[in-house]
Order: structure tokens, then sequence, then C-alpha cells
């Protein structure tokens, strides 16, 4: 009976402290600023199949390269298509494989790191120069080489940009466990003869969850940064499919004379990363972890 | 001391090995292999065989990666597959036109970020910092190629300014080069610069908390003289590791300002071998950015030990 009431009282707090935290992020003009660009961006993602005027794959040799009217909005393309409808679906495949991929860098960068930090002695010392290697490798050359192996489909592109964003955040998760592994609550339920998943699961996760999370929204933004730079280089998602790297790319040959066809796809993407990266610092402050002083690795 | 420096180069070396072997085992498990790329339609029977003869590709993997190590550590790292001549050859004046670039950049970008880092430090939440740190922000975020777009779309379009991308053979002299490479720098620049103004921005606001500067306002000394001889001399130290890493971080961004430029460097390299497939090329490339970025943090490492004498004493206890 006195379980249940602490188990409900602690559910009622986790609430109340998610509530707090979001309002706290949006009580500071930038964090206001970010939320709004990022929950703008989300509901644009969910509602644009429907509202987006045009097919964005429908060619038409007529209409190439008009400049913006009440008809096309944004103008069209080299190809004839609407570049309004293209900008608005462009942000999809990023948003989705960007979001999931930082769900799986959480996951296993979390993991690995909370279990280094723990063991320590020779398997951290072995996993630590592997995560060094894989860090010193600059990041494009190594996507570059996995999607040349694998291909381009979402499939291989959520887990490779998982794994390669991950890296960084072993070292976090690292550093945090190393901070609450000396405290006293680690040390007695050891004493108490509690098992290594035990003292993860119970003691260690809730104490070095902030410090993961915060570092999993900034890998957030970061990994959009990589995804769209892939699509820029033409190694990212396939032609037909609207992807704002790609539209760059294919539109900045012809910008001397059809801007419009660049610019729309520049806002879009500069927009959302500027929005997440608002999201995650206000996200950071909130917590009060100060982010200010690291190196993006 | 000693025993520290040792330890971190040792350290450094062991990192390169494990990278090499990465991207050995990386460029291996690659469907199609040099010959079949080489060789397109024709690759079976006696000529892929003898392709494979000549390039070495007959023996196991193992063997051939010790002699590519050993080789590589000579600075020989094999022929390039798409133009058939010394890897050597291809990398060097590329390494140097991306030399240019990024030395460029950062003495460029180093002094003005030392400026606005400071500067928003001490007005800390006033004007000038709440200005300033909204355009790093902005700097710092949007992608490489975006402001790149942007520059030559505002520079070299719509003003007429400066050429809008870089139309020079590889080797030609760096005076012939310059005014092509103003755009790039400037688009690498600025979002370097961006970092290093946030983190010594934030460097110096802690270093103003702290007591002993505290104790200095309360001893009366002079403002700027206290800004000068007790805050910057402690605030920069931990931002040379941070500069190293945004340095190194900035490998990877290089070569999408390079592809956008299409500036002869080390980056438009990385995206041409892989799409040829030329794998021995990828592989040196990958050792060189590694030995780069490794060797940035281990100076800076260094650096930061020769100029902090609290940490001469610490290896006492290591």
């Amino acid at each position: 009976m006195k379980l249940d009431n602490i188990y409900q009282e602690e559910k009622k707090s986790n609430f109340a402290k998610v509530s707090e935290i979001i309002i706290t992020m949006a009580s500071r003009p930038s964090g206001f600023i970010g939320l709004s660009i990022l929950i703008f961006h989300v509901i644009l993602a969910f509602i644009s199949p429907y509202i987006a005027p045009y097919d964005f794959k429908a060619i038409n040799p007529t209409l190439m390269l008009q400049a913006p009217s009440a008809e096309y909005w944004f103008g069209t393309d080299d190809l004839g298509r609407d570049v309004f409808t293209r900008t608005i679906l462009g942000g999809r495949t990023a948003l989705t494989v960007t979001f999931f991929g930082s769900l799986i860098a959480l996951l296993w960068g979390g993991l690995l790191g909370i279990f280094c930090g723990l063991v320590g002695g020779k398997t951290d010392d072995i996993v630590m120069r592997i995560v060094d290697a894989f860090l010193s490798i600059p990041w494009i050359l190594a996507m570059l080489l996995i999607v040349s192996l694998l291909g381009t489909s979402t499939e291989v592109l959520i887990p490779a940009l998982g794994f390669f964003y991950g890296k960084g955040i072993v070292r976090v998760a690292r550093a945090a466990t190393h901070d609450v592994i000396a405290k006293d609550f680690i040390v007695s339920a050891r004493a108490r003869g509690h098992s290594n998943f035990s003292i993860i699961w119970n003691e260690i996760i809730p104490n070095v969850r902030d410090a993961i999370l915060v570092e999993g929204a900034m890998r957030w933004s970061w990994m959009l940064l990589g995804f769209s730079s892939l699509s820029f280089l033409g190694f990212g998602v396939s032609p037909p499919t609207p992807d704002w790297g790609l539209m760059i790319s294919n539109a900045r040959g012809l910008m001397s004379f059809a801007y419009w066809s660049v610019i729309a796809p520049i806002v879009g993407l500069s927009s959302l990363i500027i929005g997440i990266n608002l999201t995650a610092d206000a996200f950071a402050k909130a917590l009060g972890i100060d982010r200010s002083t690291k190196a993006p690795v | 001391m000693l025993f520290l420096i040792i330890k971190r180069i040792l350290l450094g070396l062991i990192t390169l090995f494990i990278v090499s072997l990465i991207t050995f085992v990386g460029t291996e498990i690659l469907p199609g292999d040099a010959c079949t790329t080489y060789l397109e339609r024709q690759a079976f029977g006696e000529q892929l065989e003898a392709c494979y003869r000549r390039l070495g590709l007959n023996v196991p993997a193992y063997e051939r990666y010790v002699s590519w190590a050993v080789n590589a550590i000579q600075g020989d790292f094999g022929y390039s597959l798409s133009g058939e001549m010394p890897i050597k050859e291809v990398l060097g004046p590329r390494i140097k036109n991306s030399l240019v670039l990024a030395s460029a950049a950062i003495f460029i970008g180093i002094p003005i970020a030392l400026i606005l880092g400071i500067v928003t430090a001490l007005w800390r939440d006033k004007l000038p910092d709440v200005a300033i740190s909204t355009v790093t922000i902005f700097a710092m975020t949007i992608p490489e190629f975006i402001s790149a777009t942007l520059l030559i779309l505002i520079i070299a379009i719509w003003l007429e300014w400066l050429p809008g991308i870089v139309i020079v053979p590889t080797d030609v002299s760096f005076f012939e080069l310059l005014p092509n490479i103003i755009l790039p720098v400037i688009a690498i620049a600025m979002i370097m610069t961006a970092h290093m103004a946030r983190m010594v921005r934030s460097s110096v606001i802690q270093v103003m908390a702290s007591e002993y500067v505290q104790m200095a306002i309360l001893k009366g000394v002079p403002y700027w003289k206290m800004v000068f001889k007790h805050v910057l001399p402690n605030a920069l130290l931990p931002a040379i590791n941070v500069v190293a890493l945004t340095i190194a971080w900035l490998l990877g961004g290089v070569v999408v300002t390079e592809v956008v430029f299409n500036y002869p460097g080390l980056g438009r390299l990385v995206i041409e071998s892989i799409s040829n497939r030329d794998l021995p090329t990828v592989q040196a490339l990958a050792i060189i950015l590694a030995s780069i970025y490794v060797s940035i943090n281990l100076l800076a490492d260094l650096m930061t030990l020769m100029l902090n004498p609290r940490l001469k004493t610490l290896q006492i206890r290591k």
C-alpha cells in the first residue's frame, strides 16, 4: 500500500519535472524561438503531404525555371517542378532519418559509455582507443565509405549515422559515469550485492541521464548537418525524393538566373538546424548543464 | 613531464594504427575492387588475373596490409588507380592547396575569435554580447555548403566582386591562387571563428567568476590591468585544446567547402577518390587526415602542458 503511494508520487513528479523543464526552456527568448521553429517543422513534416499544392515529382518542361508567382509561390526548378511543394516536403526525410539516428546514437553511445565507465580497466582502455580512432577519421570520409559500401537507402543511413554520431556520446557518458561512480550510493549498492546491471539501471542511469540527453539533442543538429551535407554531395537520398540538401546542390548551378530555387531550401534547412540547436541549448540550460566549453567532436 | 609527453605520443601512434586497420578493413569489404572498376566490362578471365597480379591483389589481405603499412610509414602509398600515378605525386599539390586554405582561415580566424570572445565575455548580456552571439550562433549552425552557396550568390553573382568558383590547375603558384581563395577562406573562417569565439567567451566568463579575480577586484586592481594580467592568461589556456579540436573537426567541413568552390585540395580528392573507387587513395587520405587530427590534438596537449605550471607537477602522482 505504502509502496504504491510512493510509486504514484514519483510518477507525478516525473511528469511535473518534464513540464517544468519545457516551461523553463520556453521562458528564455532563444529557447522559445527554437522550440517554436522545431514544433513548426515537426507539424509541417506531418501535414505537408496533405497540403502540398502540386505533385513533387511532376516534371513539366513548359514551366522550367518560372519566377515566383501567385500560382507557383516559390517559382519552379529546372525540371518545371513546383519549388514550394518540394520545399515543404523536403524536411521529412531529413527529420525522420536524423531523429531515429540520434535515438540509436543515444542508446548505443550512452550504454557503451556507462559500461566502460563502470567496468574500467583493460576493457575500458581498449574500447576507448577504438573510439578515439573512429573520432580521428573525418566523419565525412567514414560516412562516404559506408554509403558507397551499403547504398543510400533510409535503412542504411539511419544506423550508419546513428553509429557515427554515437561515438562522441560514448565519451560523455563515460565521463558522467566516472563522476557518479565514486559516490556513496554506488558503493553501498555494491555492498548490498547488486549486480552490475542493477547498478547501471537503478543507480547510474538516473544520474547520468541528463548529460547524455543533452549530448544527444546536440548530436541531432550535427547529424542533420551531416545528413544534408551527404545529400548535397550526392551521397544521401536519391534524386526524385524532395530533400533540401539535394535541392540546393541541384539549383546551385542555375542560381545566377533562378535564385529562388536555391533560396527556398536554404531557408528551410537553416531554420530547422537553428531551431534544433537553440532547443538543445535551452534544454541544456534548463537542466543546468554547461555545454559551451565543449568542442564539436 | 617527459613521461607524460612520451605517453601522449604513444597513444597517438596506437590510435593511428587502429585507424589504418579500420580503413584497410573498410576498403577491403567494399563491393568490387580496383580491378573490376578499372577493367569495367572486361573484368573476367585472364585480364582480371593479370590485373590482380600487377596490382598485387592476389595475395592474402593481411600480407597486403603489412606491406602497405611498411611502405606507408616510408611515405609511399602505392599507385592511384584512376590516374595510374604514384599517390605521393597526386597528394603533394593537393596537400599544399589545402594547407594554404586552412592556414589562411586560421590566421584570419584566431585573432578575430579572440577579440570577439573577449568582448562578448566582458560585456556579457549587454548589447555587444547579444548582437555578436546571435551572429556567431547563425555562423556556427548553418551548414558549410549553405554559407558557401550564399557567399557565391551574393558576392560573386549579385555584386560580381570575386570569382565564384576556383578554376585553376592543381599545381598553380601561390599568387595566382590568391584572388580565387578569398571566398573559400571566408566560408571556412566564418564557422571556425564562430566556434572559437564562443569557447573563448565561456572560458573568460568562468575565470571572471573565480575567487582570485574577485580577490583582485576587492584589492582594487584597475579593471583593464586585471583583465590582461589575471583573466586572459588563465582563460586562454583551456581554450587551446578546444581550438585544436575545432580545427581538426573542420577537416570534414573543408571537404564540403572545397567541393562547393571547386577548389583543388584534399577535400575534393576525398570525394573524387570515393566516387572512382580509388581505394589506395582513400586509404592514404584516411591515414593522412587522421594523422593531422592526431597531431593537432597532440600539439595542443603539449602546449597546454608547457604553458600550465600546475600540470608540470601532476606527473608525480600519475
